[in-house]
């Protein structure tokens, strides 16, 4: 006879690993990366593959330093590379873009003992450490124009958000950047970083990820309704200094990091009354950055800060035991 | 449909076995019949080595009240007295070995015929006790326990369970379907002892058959309920809250709730012992799995060792696992001398394709564990704790409520053990507590 195993019960388990969890995020993204393509063209595929490429590389090449199992395959380095070329400029040099895999994957991930064990989103650690060691390079946006009319120049825009903040700074009003047009971002013809223009793009590959039960709503569903309901309050009381909140929800980072930075298992809380208080933190901390911070967009940072309190929510926001006596 | 929060909904492969009819195993030379084969306190033997003894004859002697005897499968000598590995704790623990002499017969005056409805509540279950009977799902609770609660608490709902949620598994399947009146006479003499006028039948809605000849065949006081299919539906808390809405408090038993739950197995097993005098020495269960050639339903006498029942089988072909129980909260075997016992409601043999071997990687905090935690625990951490041996941590995760269902394992993208942590984590504060009392 064989030899015969014996380990503990259950002795079958579900099909869907890591991998298969990998793979059905990265699906979801390619909706709002082909959008990224269409609108800034080759420049943003190349962003897209250097990204991903240098972080499975780097991954592999810090884990065998390090000593560790290479799980590359896994899918995990190659998200992780997508999801970061989703969050630069188009227009990105590739030594850019190598230099934030690295940060992800060695200072976002790989240190704190690899995927699980990281406190803080490493595609936006990296996006982050590049904004602000490089903020001309990172604010250096193509101007969005259909794939077949492109031509090959480099035209510097403004992001939506971008311009609302001079504005501000310069006028003291809004009046100045005009009428608000709300089908541009919704489409993705707007300036911003490769893979956040289309808030339709993104929000397909949203439904995707809870239709698949990847991702629950709460956060998605409570971080873009707190920014709604606290840009909305203060348009309400002047509408001169503040954009409306359908401008809010549509533009800048915040339908990227919502649906697909904010989310990120490893880094948000576990139970569903933990996600609705880490989506609220982010939503406020957000707003406060857009509306009186330094810089036009504040959801990588206000992610960021919400990532530091994920273990104190876990350990506060528990889901009621069964027989708890109600 | 009625059904508990949580869960999962593993693969059935019930179809393996489910359409196979119950056969009776031939007589095996030898039986190992280990004294211990309940939840409880010890029994001793009361036979010595060399002792003729007769089919139903009483083997030992239990010491304390939540405690079962047990009975001679057939008739032999008893050939020795010794410690062998036991199926369930994996531990050297006391046979009673058996030579048959092929004659099986009956200890004196077996079988009888009564009628169980005449006699007294308290003589019933007293028969029950003597008869050795245990929860036949797999827990092995000595049935007359559950049968006699303190004062204080009214039992107003029985429920009998033919949930049989775990997969692969089809034995109570086919016991409902050709030995239906055993089950419902069975529950009729549990109401009596309970002094009730109505029980519950459930069943899982997988087995259309099972529920429509269960409906065609009981008294109007025995409702059929059938259930969603959704593992664990038939452990006990979770049978009870799906057809009540009454959840078991923390630390507590269904009889805190006013409820009691016996196996479709066991309520059989009450009818032979309560009208014919026939003790538990046999059961019927599932040898099932893709490892075994000739997958079967079988009557088998409790200490069959289980390379008999292989052989009849068909043997073995690609085994990777050995499996008591179903494939959710059985126990994996570690060779083919153990016996068949009370609790065996299935005999598992996976091949390695069909189980699950791969090693662990780190918790990716998907939160799918806690989604599938019936008990609404936090099994991830159960897990991160379980790695560091932080039993005491691990109590403030409610470790103890934990059922070790093995739902949230089930769906582990990490493929975290963590009912294994779990166990470990359980037996620490058992250790722990134990030395405490001794100082």
């Amino acid at each position: 006879m064989k030899d015969i195993f014996v380990s503990s019960s259950p002795h079958i388990h579900s099909e869907e690993d890591i991998p298969w969890i990998m793979r059905q995020v990265i699906y979801a993204l390619i909706p709002g990366a082909l959008v990224g393509m269409y609108f800034f063209g080759l420049p943003a595929a190349k962003v897209i593959v250097i990204s991903v490429v240098s972080c499975m590389v780097i991954e592999a090449i810090t884990q065998k330093f390090m000593g560790r199992a290479v799980t590359v395959s896994d899918g995990s380095a190659a998200l992780t590379g997508l999801l970061l070329a989703m969050n630069l400029p188009a227009g990105s040099p590739w030594w850019l873009v190598v230099l934030g895999s690295l940060i992800a994957i060695v200072l976002g991930k790989q240190v704190y003992g690899g995927l699980g064990n990281n406190p803080f989103n490493p595609a936006l650690v990296a996006r982050v450490f590049l904004l602000i060691s490089f903020p001309v390079q990172m604010t250096t946006w193509l101007q969005p124009r259909p794939f077949l009319l492109k031509v090959a120049d480099t035209v510097s825009g403004a992001t939506p958000l971008g311009a609302l903040k001079t504005a501000v700074f310069e006028h003291g009003s809004i009046d100045i950047v005009g009428k608000l047009n709300l089908m541009d971002p919704f489409l993705g013809n707007i300036g911003g970083s490769l893979g956040e223009i289309s808030a339709f793009a993104l929000i397909i590959g949203g439904v995707y990820l809870i239709a698949r039960r990847i991702i629950s709503w709460h956060i998605p569903v409570f971080f873009i309704g707190t920014v709604a309901l606290m840009t909305g309050i203060f348009w309400v009381i002047n509408p001169n200094l503040y954009a409306n909140p359908a401008f809010h929800i549509l533009s800048g980072g915040l339908m990227l990091g919502a649906i697909f930075m904010a989310t990120d298992m490893v880094t948000s809380p576990i139970t569903n009354k933990g996600k609705i208080i880490f989506a609220v933190g982010c939503g406020v901390i957000a707003v406060v950055i857009r509306l009186w911070g330094g810089y036009p967009e504040g959801v990588s940072f206000a992610i960021l800060i919400m990532n530091a309190f994920v273990p104190l929510i876990n350990k506060m926001a528990r889901q009621e035991k069964f027989g708890a006596g109600k | 449909m009625k059904t508990f929060k949580g869960g999962i909904h593993p693969p059935e492969n019930k179809v393996l076995v489910k359409d196979n009819a119950i056969i009776e195993l031939p007589l095996s030379k030898v039986f190992f019949v280990p004294t211990q084969q309940h939840l409880g306190a010890p029994a001793k033997p009361v036979v010595n080595t060399g002792a003729t003894v007769k089919r139903g004859q009483v083997l030992t002697e239990p010491m304390g009240f939540v405690s079962a005897v047990v009975h001679a499968p057939t008739s032999g000598t008893v050939k020795e007295i010794t410690k062998r590995v036991h199926p369930v704790t994996g531990l050297l623990a006391p046979y009673i070995i058996i030579e048959a002499d092929g004659k099986d017969e009956w200890a004196p005056g077996l079988p009888l015929e009564r009628d169980p409805f005449a006699m007294e509540a308290k003589e019933l279950l007293n028969i029950i006790q003597l008869s050795g009977i245990v929860g036949m799902g797999g827990a092995t609770f000595p049935t007359h326990v559950k049968l006699s609660p303190p004062k204080d608490k009214t039992i107003d709902t029985f429920i009998i369970n033919g949930a049989e949620c775990e997969p692969y598994l089809a034995a109570d399947y086919r016991l409902m379907l050709e030995q239906p009146e055993r089950i419902i006479d069975g529950a009729r003499i549990v109401m009596k002892v309970l002094g009730l006028d109505s029980a519950i039948m459930a069943i899982e809605a997988n087995k259309p058959d099972a529920i429509r000849l269960m409906q065609e065949k009981t008294p109007p006081e025995i409702k059929v309920e059938p259930m969603k299919v959704k593992y664990p539906q038939g452990a006990e808390k979770h049978l009870i809250d799906a057809l009540t809405g009454r959840e078991v408090p923390s630390g507590g038993l269904p009889m805190d709730v006013g409820a009691l739950v016996h196996n479709a197995g066991t309520v059989a097993a009450i009818w032979d012992a309560c009208a014919l005098g026939i003790p538990l020495i046999e059961r019927i269960t599932s040898v099932t799995g893709r490892g075994i050639n000739q997958p079967r339903n079988i009557k088998v006498r409790i200490g069959t060792p289980l390379k008999d029942v292989f052989e009849f089988c068909g043997g073995l072909n690609d085994a990777a696992k050995i499996i008591f129980g179903g494939p959710m909260m059985g126990i994996a075997q570690c060779c083919e001398d153990v016996p068949v016992m009370k609790g065996t409601s299935g005999i598992l043999v996976l091949t390695e394709q069909e189980t699950n071997l791969n090693s662990y990687r780190s918790c990716i905090a998907c939160g799918r564990c806690l989604e599938a935690c019936p008990m609404g625990l936090v099994p991830s951490m159960l897990s991160r704790l379980g790695e560091r041996s932080m039993w005491k941590e691990a109590l403030d995760y409610n470790l103890l409520d934990c059922v070790e269902c093995g739902s949230c394992t089930y769906v582990c993208p990490a493929n975290r053990p963590i009912v294994h942590f779990v166990k470990y984590l359980k037996t620490l504060q058992r250790e722990a507590k134990a030395k405490g009392k001794g100082a």
